[in-house]
């Protein structure tokens, strides 16, 4: 413990950002990696996607991140050395860690978990205390309330408990939709913080019906906007909820309400706290991902800073975008509580004069965690940890998800799928949440459920044909590589299991998808039906939930399925979104 | 992940009640005067265009000539549609002396979604819900002082699920 304190400090302290913005001040050199030089009168913490992980984490970032047309090779879409050569980021140090995959497991050994609610509380305390009452607002954008076993079976109440403690005074959504209206009603009675979203309206036939609006004449479901006032100065905050909530999910958990980027209702609002308000800087709390985030600063104007999420990127900068109206500052702060965003700003009469960005790694080695929250979480965790906590198998190898087209952990699912559900074909949702588990490691039912864990678990066994599986590749994979951010949803390409096949992402839809083989190397027939199993269907199925069926697999003991994940790139050969390290 | 099938079935379409609304509110403001025998001929049901299975081919069956792209078109819809059988496109326009405002879906089977005769002294603003069978470019027409304008939309129509 006490190395690795040493290894962390010695790593860190070069700790850096350096490179970049001139509006940017350079990072701090001081002897803890956690103490800022002070900079500003107001300081903005921003914590998004921690997908409702309350303990530390392993949590290896993608070594496949491609950008196509105007993204490629620009942040979020690099990864490995190119993103460390990008950001000044040394190799071998603790940020290389904390935000890349390169070598993930000799740095995890070395540097061990992130994140974790006991110990963020400690840095956020300890950052609001440095510069006083009244100067700091801590804001969440989003996926707060899913992702483990326990935020799955207390509907989330477990985050609004954890929430109110941490004291988070707003947020926005996205997985928070989908435990439907009465419960996210019911987890916001009980929400000391405000939830934002200006982008979520009343279906019209909802509307005609009376349906409970924040605001019955424009048809907003909640309060798009507070100003609040911080180092003296009032600034708005605007919140923008995932925008494709109905369509990225069942669309039974939100019948009554129409999402969408809706950056022409946007404008009105920030004019409106410009021009009326007369507030000094406007933040818009996103959930749009990096990408959309990007195309919309361009559109929009008047925005200060976007806190962005949704996309998982940790981006240590924050990117300079121009608009018709001046600049906006584009961030993304990682996911699962591995990092906090610090934004200091230096406030002037309307504007911002100054900023400083930083997005700090949460090394849960330099943090002693807070004791209300973990007892907190002690308690919580109690009444199911008996249940959950059985060595189901050991990693057999380092256990990860992120990456566009496969990861280990869904490679492991397609494999239970297949085997439990006797299917040719197995296909598991690309998901950005979910732990990493290091190679020899115990997996547990908790674990299982922090892969897994959603609203709309069960599994499906249903007959496709050949023409219809490419149909569905390419329509998900049309929502990540659409040369349109607009266009995009986010996630990650569907994994397949029994299948292997070429992807060309710079094509068009419909084009991008070629070489469907079997996994006995048969041509997939495109009249042919095929016998495919999945999870998380849009449409109602009754087939076990998919953590039961991956923890029989586990149970019964299956040697492991090594095959490479079967997916050949075209084109994309020298993208700085694709590393072969670690 | 997810399979979802839109039952499309290209002999129905949502022509008929748009445009009834559209002209309801007209009723009020048509000037006194108006000859009979002209308003009884804009009326006329343009059943030919309504058969068309290419835009290109709706659009000279309906009007006979060509429109030119405009920026005082504006057409608010969705970049990814919620439900591809019921999306909320509305179009309204700057430009004076409009007389009718029409919808079109290219990759439809037939082309043509509704035409409204936008009657003299009505605000040219019309709203309504189209059935898309896929992903398709959406085309706004606007007929103003006998010239022809549009704007053109990629509404996308997926399959959903998947997001992260």
């Amino acid at each position: 413990m006490i190395i690795r304190r040493r290894e962390l400090l010695k790593g860190a302290a070069a700790a850096t950002l350096s490179a970049g913005l001139p509006r940017l001040a350079r990072g701090a050199d001081t002897a803890s990696v956690y103490d800022l030089e002070r900079f500003g009168n107001a300081r903005i913490l921003h914590i998004t996607d921690t997908h409702a992980q309350l303990r530390p984490v392993f949590f290896r970032e993608p070594s496949v991140n491609i950008g196509v047309g105007a993204m490629a090779g620009q942040p979020p879409h690099l990864v490995g050395k190119a993103f460390l050569d990008r950001f000044g980021i040394r190799p071998d140090s603790a940020d290389a860690y904390a935000f890349t995959c390169v070598e993930f497991e000799k740095a995890a050994a070395r540097f061990g978990r992130l994140g974790g609610f006991a110990h963020l509380k400690t840095l956020i305390d300890k950052l609001r205390a440095d510069v006083g009452e009244r100067r700091t607002l801590l804001l969440d954008g989003g996926d707060l309330w899913q992702g483990t076993g326990l935020a799955n079976a207390m509907k989330g109440a477990d985050m609004v408990e954890a929430a109110n403690l941490l004291g988070i005074e707003a947020m926005t959504g996205h997985w928070e939709f989908t435990y439907g209206e009465a419960v996210l009603r019911d987890n916001l009675s009980r929400f000391k913080g405000e939830f934002l979203a200006q982008n979520v309206f009343l279906t019209e036939e909802a509307a005609f019906n009376d349906a409970k609006a924040f605001d019955p004449a424009s048809g907003r479901v909640f309060k798009p906007s507070i100003v609040k006032e911080i180092g003296g100065h009032r600034v708005a905050i605007i919140g923008q909820a995932f925008p494709y909530v109905p369509i990225a999910h069942p669309k039974r958990f939100t019948p009554d309400w129409t999402f969408g980027i809706r950056d022409e209702e946007l404008q009105k609002l920030v004019d409106n706290h410009r021009n009326n308000d007369k507030v000094d800087a406007v933040i818009l709390l996103s959930h749009n991902g990096m990408d959309v985030d990007l195309k919309l600063a361009g559109r929009v104007t008047g925005i200060d800073v976007i806190l962005g999420g949704h996309t998982h990127d940790a981006i240590p900068l924050p990117i300079t975008v121009t608009n018709a109206g001046g600049v906006t500052l584009v961030t993304n702060a990682g996911s699962n509580g591995k990092f906090i965003g610090v934004l200091d700003l230096d406030l002037a009469k309307g504007k911002v004069a100054n900023v400083r960005y930083r997005l700090l790694p949460v090394f849960a080695e330099l943090l002693k965690p807070e004791p209300a929250m973990q007892a907190l979480i002690d308690k919580m965790r109690q009444p199911y940890i008996d249940d959950w906590d059985d060595k189901l198998a050991a990693a057999d190898r380092l256990l990860y998800r992120r990456g566009n087209f496969s990861g280990t952990v869904d490679q492991l699912i397609c494999d239970a799928l297949q085997s439990e559900l006797e299917a040719e074909i197995a296909l598991s949702p690309g998901f950005r949440w979910g732990l990493t588990t290091l190679a020899g490691q115990p997996l547990t039912m908790e674990d299982v459920l922090s892969e897994t864990a959603i609203t709309y678990p069960e599994t499906y066994v249903a007959s496709m044909t050949g023409s219809q599986i490419k149909d569905v590749l390419e329509d998900v994979c049309d929502n990540l590589f659409n040369a349109d951010p607009y266009y995009q949803q986010g996630g990650d390409m569907v994994r397949v299991g029994g299948l292997a096949y070429t992807c060309t992402p710079g094509e068009s839809v419909g084009k991008r998808i070629s070489e469907l083989k079997l996994g006995n190397g048969k041509h997939l027939e495109a009249g042919k039906s095929y016998k495919v199993a999945g999870w998380a269907s849009v449409n109602q199925q009754s087939g076990a939930p998919v953590w039961d069926v991956v923890a029989k697999h586990l149970r019964a003991g299956r040697p492991p399925n090594r095959d490479a994940p079967g997916v050949t790139l075209n084109g994309v050969e020298d993208n700085p979104g694709i590393t072969r390290l670690g | 992940m997810s399979i979802t099938s839109n039952e499309f079935s290209p002999a129905r379409r949502l022509v008929l009640k748009g445009a009834g609304i559209a002209a309801l509110i007209g009723l009020g403001v048509v000037p006194f005067g108006v000859p009979q025998a002209l308003a009884a001929a804009n009326d006329a049901y343009p059943a030919d265009a309504f058969k068309q299975k290419s835009e290109a081919d709706a659009i000279k069956a309906l009007y006979g000539k060509s429109p030119e792209p405009s920026d005082k078109v504006k057409m608010d819809a969705p970049e990814i549609a919620e439900n591809g059988a019921v999306v909320p496109i509305s179009a309204s326009t700057t430009l004076a002396d409009v007389t009718s405002i029409s919808f079109l879906v290219t990759e439809n089977p037939i082309a043509l979604v509704a035409s409204y005769k936008i009657p003299a002294g009505t605000v040219p603003n019309v709203a309504n819900r189209i059935k898309m069978a896929k992903t398709s470019n959406v085309t706004v027409i606007v007929e103003a002082g006998g010239k022809l304008y549009s704007a053109v939309k990629e509404i996308k129509v997926t399959v959903g699920g998947c997001g992260g």
